[in-house]
């Protein structure tokens, strides 16, 4: 479970993140939507220290993060499984090797052991026949799969993802987000997930937040982001003809 | 604005020298980088030292074409000029030019692609596991890297002195042999090692600290090289201050 309370995060005079509070919680798909520009990257990062916070707390599972040190930071991080907006994949290693990076850096296993987490992760998401290969010599969906098995391998507790499906069709894009949400319910884990998609809210929006120029303007499931009667949030869902259409059919 | 530079330089080098999380991984690295950065410069290193150990040569040849001079002295201003400024400085600065534009650009790449975000989100010191085995493989490699170089520039002085004719085998070598300072190779070298520390922790301060996209890194790039070579010229006015007179 992650808790921030009335986080506030300025760049240079001009604020992006206003007083947001939100509880994400433990075995959900929490998501995170909004227009373009409106904060999301900021607040997931502000979430994971990346970025630190003008005011307000971070908490994971009651403990504040955002006053720790850089050790007990780090600790807490270890624990954390990222998946990048771009992968962010190393681009000097194969993807056999981005995968277990974190094996090497953090563990005592076996190389035995730790081929068999590997291989284990990369059959997860389809990658069994392209581990030899380097990231650049991967399509975009490949390589979102790819960040995703890096993600998981150290089992974490928390899984935060930026736009998982940006850039992907719809196909590839569904069978991410499914992805994304059996890890979520079989580790049963605290997931937090960036997006614009209204596929991805519809598919696996166990909890959704709507952001609105850098206040959370809207929360609920899934269910009841149809019918919210929220202005703004309306905007958001029915940007699209087909969105609109679908809703004029049911009513 | 190169105060802040400095402050944010000062920080980044505390980071870079703060706990490593798993000794043999920085040692993998090194010897990764003792390659990337140090193997791979041999070639280039080679050709210009080949070159300017010739152009020196004849130069000296025609400056002192005074007939009252020994002609050994060709020998020994080419030595010399190689000893104490070729084989270092310009050497230096070729590495600047080269492998500061590399570290930029890799770590450039890092930052602007959020691999260094990964490292971090991952609970690792990205400053130091990635930037640390760069410092140390260069500075263990410079001094191999200006040994050789003036091996070969002394040789290239040789052959283009003999076969342009303006001095012989036997005078060249009587040149290079006489009144010869052991100390010119040691302070050699002892600048090669500041000048490697320099090049690789400024052109990593301006790749690890790239914001934005593939443009910003062309940039970073570019002021990796001209930020280090400018430094390197002032330590060198410095250092030949301290460690001649
Ligand atoms: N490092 C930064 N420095 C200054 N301003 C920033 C920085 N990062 C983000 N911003 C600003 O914060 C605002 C929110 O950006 P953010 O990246 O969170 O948007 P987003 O909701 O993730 O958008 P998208 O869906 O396009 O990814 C933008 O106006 C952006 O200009
Ligand atoms: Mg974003």
């Amino acid at each position: 479970m992650i808790e921030v309370r009335n986080l506030n995060k300025s760049f240079n005079n001009t604020q992006v993140l206003k007083n947001i509070s939100a509880l994400f919680e433990r075995g959900k798909a929490n998501l995170i939507i909004g227009r373009s520009g409106s904060g999301k990257t900021v607040l997931l990062k502000s979430i994971i220290g990346l970025h630190d916070v003008d005011s307000g707390d971070i908490l994971f599972e009651g403990q504040c993060f955002n006053i720790m040190g850089l050790k007990e930071r780090n600790i807490i991080r270890r624990k954390f499984g990222m998946l990048f907006q771009g992968a962010a994949l190393f681009d000097s290693l194969t993807i056999n090797e981005n995968v277990r990076f974190n094996l090497d850096m953090f563990t005592t296993m076996s190389v035995l052991e730790k081929q068999k987490r590997v291989d284990h992760c990369l059959d997860m998401v389809d990658l069994e026949n392209v581990t030899h290969l380097y990231p650049s010599e991967l399509s975009g969906g490949m390589k979102k799969r790819a960040g995703i098995a890096r993600a998981v391998v150290m089992h974490p507790s928390y899984l935060f993802c930026d736009e998982p499906n940006s850039g992907l069709d719809p196909k590839t894009a569904n069978i991410i987000d499914n992805l994304i949400k059996r890890i979520t319910l079989e580790l049963n884990i605290t997931t937090v997930i960036n997006t614009h998609d209204m596929n991805s809210v519809i598919e696996i929006g166990d909890k959704v937040f709507f952001i609105h120029e850098g206040q959370k303007w809207w929360e609920g499931s899934k269910e009841e982001i149809l019918s919210s009667g929220n202005l703004e949030l309306d905007d958001f869902v029915y940007a699209t003809e087909l969105v609109r259409k679908l809703k004029e059919q049911r009513d | 604005m190169l105060l802040r530079h400095l402050g944010n330089y000062v920080i980044l080098l505390k980071k870079i020298f703060s706990w490593p999380e798993k000794p043999s991984v920085y040692y993998k690295q090194t010897v990764r980088e003792l390659e990337n950065l140090g193997v791979n410069s041999i070639g280039i290193i080679a050709i210009i030292s080949v070159f300017m150990g010739g152009v020196i040569t004849i130069q000296t040849a025609y400056n002192i074409e005074n007939p009252l001079l020994p002609t050994y002295l060709i020998g020994l201003a080419a030595r010399d000029s190689i000893l104490l400024e070729f084989s270092s400085t310009i050497v230096a600065l070729i590495l600047a030019g080269k492998v500061g534009s590399s570290i930029a650009s890799e770590l450039g790449t890092m930052s602007v692609t959020e691999q260094i975000d990964a490292l971090e989100i991952m609970g690792i010191n990205s400053a130091g596991y990635l930037i640390l085995p760069k410092i140390i493989a260069l500075m263990i490699f410079a001094p191999f890297l200006t040994i050789m170089s003036m091996i070969i520039g002394i040789f290239g002085g040789w052959a283009a002195g003999t076969f342009a004719g303006v001095v012989t085998t036997t005078n060249y070598i009587q040149g290079i042999q006489f009144a010869f300072i052991p100390y010119y190779i040691t302070y050699s070298l002892i600048k090669s090692v500041i000048f490697a520390f320099i090049i690789t922790t400024v052109s990593a301060y301006h790749g690890y600290y790239t914001n934005g996209g593939a443009l910003e890194v062309g940039r970073s790039s570019t002021r990796a090289v001209v930020h280090s070579s400018v430094v390197i010229l002032l330590f060198n006015l410095l250092l030949t201050q301290l460690l001649l007179s």
